[in-house]
């Protein structure tokens, strides 16, 4: 497949690739950063490239809200929102995911506040894990394209039928220009095609009910079949990745394992800083140290059984979490990961890192990579620990 | 990898065109095959406020996603801020760092103001050059073309036609033509030590 490289922000990037999809409706509101993916979005609108409805809502509430409605009438539908924003759609977010609407959302990540910070942590989606999204993360504008255009196959596939969250690091990939890949626009769409909802409200000879009061008789049965569908996203999300590799040569899984295969030392994390990681990891490597990364993709569904059996038998490995949990036993990446692990002899410790968009430099993977090999060599080291922080 | 990486930071103040230039140069170089990355640094983004741009160019992809901490070339587009050491214009610098500043004063003054021994520092009157150009006081496009002066990532002809491609859209054919003009003279008045 002949594609094209060309220089974008990760959010133009994630713009196009919406565009591919040839949403029917968009409803979002502003927040910094993700501003710039729908102000590229509504350029394409109105100079008449996108035939897309785009509703104009005063606020992240009425955002989701707008597009719930949308997608329950049968349309392909997305929003994209950052930070406080999400927390606003907040009680909606989960309405999404329960009446099973395959909304697509890019969220540009940002921590939240306060105090008011609009950089880069995973704070803001971290507080939705629970929501019932699929969470699929990017390290570059490269991945933040390609997981936009397999967001709406997972999300529409009837073993799923979930909405997605793409997730980018906010300035870090969304306001950089980089290099990438794109899709001609007949390509992405014969790999992404035609939605076809099940049901629509908008379908008088099948009238159907959305939403309604949901009590003590079959609210647990339907989120057990909110449950059933996590089960089976992990072969779709594969089965869709495949296909993409097959189409673009990029391949992707639940994660990103980097010169893991004879790694005595691993480190695990979400985003932008595994870049920065391997070009550290690979100095490394040339001094004989056997180190490697391991990026998760999917953060939701959390791939407990994959990430036991790779992270398994190592010497030492380490986490590293861009939001903190209050009063928790470390961020959410860690406490999952090492649950994933857990009846197994492998040192794991932890990293609290770049909240509000602090810099993760090739120092602070060094001192990561320096640590790995004490704890790697039998040393000890806490549980969690802060990386670049002034102490 | 990062032995043929291009690093440049960029010191400007707001409204000098200096993430605009930080940028445009990651998606020029794409024209020659190379790979670019561009980015400001986000703040409090006032006109008149010092900021700091990133470019890195290389071979091969850039992986990294963090600030550049030592520049194989720094760019300053405001004089001014070589006095201010917050602007940290010499910070991570190295005698092997090459200066490009916007000043009319001449390099050996320049050196010695910075302190950096060693360290190759050239000069041009790039705000100058725009005003009589552009007739605008927007440095940038003037110091990508003194930076050519002194780097072959681009040919002046390979610049010039990206930002054509890169600009038309946007800017009229007069400001795009002051531009060029700019590109060209502040490559040639490029002052060095």
């Amino acid at each position: 497949m002949e594609q094209k490289l060309v220089a974008l922000s990760g959010n133009e990037a994630v713009a196009y690739a919406f565009k591919q999809a040839r949403p029917h409706v968009a409803a979002a509101f502003p927040i910094t950063p993700q501003t710039e993916m729908m102000h590229k979005y509504a350029e394409f609108v109105a100079n008449g490239e996108s035939s897309t409805e785009m509703i104009l809502v005063e606020s992240e509430h009425s955002a989701m809200s707008a597009a719930i409605g949308s997608a329950a009438a049968g349309a392909r539908t997305f929003t994209a929102t950052s930070s406080a924003g999400f927390a606003l759609m907040w009680e909606v977010v989960y309405i999404a995911a329960s009446l099973r609407l395959p909304i697509c959302m890019a969220m540009v990540n940002r921590a939240l506040s306060g105090n008011i910070n609009i950089h880069c942590d995973h704070s803001d989606s971290m507080g939705g894990r629970d929501a019932g999204w699929l969470h699929l993360f990017s390290e570059n504008a490269q991945e933040s394209y390609d997981n936009s255009i397999m967001a709406w196959r997972i999300a529409e596939h009837m073993d799923v039928r979930l909405p997605v969250m793409v997730n980018y690091d906010g300035f870090i990939i969304s306001h950089t220009a980089d290099a990438l890949y794109m899709l001609p626009d007949d390509a992405a769409w014969k790999f992404i095609g035609k939605y076809n909802p099940a049901y629509t409200l908008l379908n008088p000879e099948k009238p159907i009910t959305v939403g309604p009061l949901d009590l003590t008789d079959y609210y647990f049965e339907h989120k057990t079949s909110q449950l059933a569908a996590y089960e089976k996203a992990p072969a779709i999300i594969q089965q869709v990745s495949d296909e993409f590799a097959d189409l673009t040569g990029r391949r992707y899984g639940f994660a990103e394992e980097y010169k893991l295969d004879d790694a005595e030392m691993v480190m695990v994390l979400l985003g932008s800083s595994a870049g920065t990681c391997k070009d550290v990891i690979d100095e490394y490597r040339e001094k004989g140290v056997k180190v490697g990364l391991l990026k998760l993709r999917t953060f939701r569904p959390f791939p407990a059984a994959y990430l036991a059996k790779v992270l398994g038998g190592r010497k030492a490995v380490c986490i590293l979490d861009r939001s903190a949990s209050f009063g928790g036993q470390g961020g959410p990446l860690f406490t999952e990961t090492r649950s994933a692990m857990y009846g197994q002899q492998v040192p794991v410790h932890g990293y609290i890192y770049g909240l509000g968009g602090r810099d993760f430099d090739l120092r602070q993977a060094a001192t990561v990579i320096e640590n790995l090999k004490k704890v790697a060599a039998g040393g000890e080291i806490a549980d969690i620990n802060l990386l670049g922080v002034r102490l | 990898m990062s032995g043929k990486m291009v690093e440049i930071r960029w010191h400007a103040r707001g409204g000098q065109g200096a993430k605009t230039a930080a940028m445009f140069l990651a998606e020029a170089v794409l024209t020659k095959g190379k790979y670019g990355q561009g980015f400001p640094e986000y703040g409090p983004e006032r006109r008149g406020a010092p900021m700091r741009g990133f470019t890195r160019i290389s071979d091969v992809p850039i992986r990294r996603h963090c600030m550049i901490e030592n520049p194989g070339i720094v760019i300053v587009l405001d004089s001014s801020l070589l006095d201010s050491p917050e602007a940290g214009v010499t910070a991570g610098t190295s005698d092997t760092t090459v200066f490009l500043v916007n000043t009319t004063d001449a390099p050996a003054t320049v050196s010695k103001k910075l302190g950096v021994k060693g360290a190759k520092v050239h000069t041009v009157d790039a705000t100058g050059i725009a005003l009589e150009t552009i007739g605008r006081p927007i440095p940038n496009m003037p110091m990508v073309g003194a930076l050519l002066a002194v780097n072959d990532m681009l040919s002046l002809d390979e610049l010039k036609g990206a930002l054509v491609e890169q600009l038309s859209s946007k800017f009229s054919q007069v400001v795009i033509d002051g531009n060029l003009a700019a590109i060209d003279r502040a490559n040639k008045e490029l002052v060095s030590a």
